[in-house]
This record gives structure tokens, C-alpha cells and sequence, in this order.
């Protein structure tokens, strides 16, 4: 799945460590959904999107292949 | 530091507690009655009740370890299990097979099922880690 989290993070100023302090999640873990190694689940996604007051559909693009 | 990577800290401190507690009450059965207490039974049953009440203890705290992860680490985890868990079975029936085939001169020990189940775990765990990151 393609995401936007880094422009988002990089707009907002956020470092990978402070946006995970703000989800609750590890570095590695923003790091990996940054490269599109690792989907978040419908919980992370929701956290995202409210902390960046956006829609999920806005971060997160699912393309059927 | 975060709360999330304090809780994670402190799971993964009282993990390593009471893994070595664990292994030191696992050392005081096993060579107990020979060097320290002399056969004595009663002493005997009593470390091997505590080593096993301590692995008790030790697979509830490997459990809140576990729950004090997030979502990408626990996944990491899940799947290091699975592979260890495969590998083990694996290993270990064949391992038990060198043994009744006669194949291996010595007993097949658990020792070593439990050596391979970490070194499997260890080298598991840095691959999976190593893809994610």
C-alpha cells in the first residue's frame, strides 16, 4: 500500500521519533510504513490521520494490482 | 524517552530478571543434590517446584513483554516464532531419529533442542528486524 506519511511528517516538521511518540509506536515502526515495507493496522491508520487532520484516503492508497 | 519505549524497557528488564532466575533455580536443581544438599529429597522436590513455579512466572512476564510492544514489532516477533517453532520440530524429530537409527553415537539430549531453539529465535529475530528496518 502507497502513503504519503513522509510528505505529511516532512510538512509538519516532525521527526520519525516524535511522530511515533505521537502514535504510540516505535521509530522503526513510522520508518517502515514510510517505505512502504509495512502496512499499520486501522487503529495506527485512524491516529495518523487525526493527528495530521486529514482522511486515511488522504495518507493511505490502496492500489489493486 | 517515550512511555511506550519505558513500558517496552521495563517488560524487557523483568523479562531478563526472571529468565536468569529461572536459569539459576534450573542450576540449583540439577546440580543441587550432588553438590550442595547431599540427595537430600525434601530439598530436591522444593527447587524443582520453585524452578518450575519460576518458569511460570517467566512465560507470564514474556507475555506482558509481548503486549508491551507495538504492532510492527509484534509481527517481527510473530513471525520468528512461527520460524522457530517450524525449525524446532524439524530439527528435533530428526535429531531424535539420528538417536533411535543409531546414527549418532550419544543419547539425543534436550539440551541441545533448547541451545537450537535460541540460536534459531536469535539469528531469526536480527533477519526479520533486518527486512524491516
Amino acid at each position: 500500500m502507497k502513503n504519503k506519511l513522509k510528505v505529511l511528517r516532512a510538512e509538519h516538521n516532525l521527526t520519525q521519533e516524535q511522530l511515533g511518540k505521537a502514535v504510540e509506536v516505535s521509530r522503526q515502526t513510522i520508518n517502515a510504513i514510510e517505505k512502504e515495507k509495512f502496512d499499520p493496522s486501522l487503529v495506527l491508520a485512524i491516529k495518523l490521520a487525526r493527528l495530521f487532520k486529514t482522511e486515511i484516503e488522504s495518507i493511505f492508497i490502496y492500489a489493486m494490482d | 524517552m517515550t512511555f511506550y519505549m519505558k513500558t517496552k524497557k521495563q517488560q524487557v528488564l523483568n523479562l531478563a530478571g526472571w529468565t536468569w532466575s529461572w536459569v539459576a533455580t534450573l542450576a540449583l536443581a540439577t546440580f543441587g543434590p550432588q553438590f550442595i544438599w547431599d540427595d537430600h529429597q525434601l530439598l530436591t522436590i522444593l527447587f524443582v517446584g520453585l524452578n518450575f513455579a519460576n518458569g511460570i512466572a517467566m512465560v507470564i512476564a514474556n507475555r506482558h513483554f509481548f503486549n508491551s510492544l507495538d504492532e510492527l514489532q509484534r509481527k517481527i516477533q510473530l513471525e520468528a516464532l512461527g520460524i522457530t517453532l517450524g525449525l524446532t520440530v524439524i530439527i528435533g524429530i530428526t535429531y531424535s531419529l539420528l538417536d533411535t537409527t543409531n546414527l549418532i553415537n550419544e543419547d539425543a539430549e534436550i539440551g541441545f533442542l533448547v541451545g537450537i531453539i535460541g540460536v534459531i529465535y536469535m539469528v531469526s529475530t536480527l533477519i526479520i528486524n533486518k527486512r524491516y528496518s
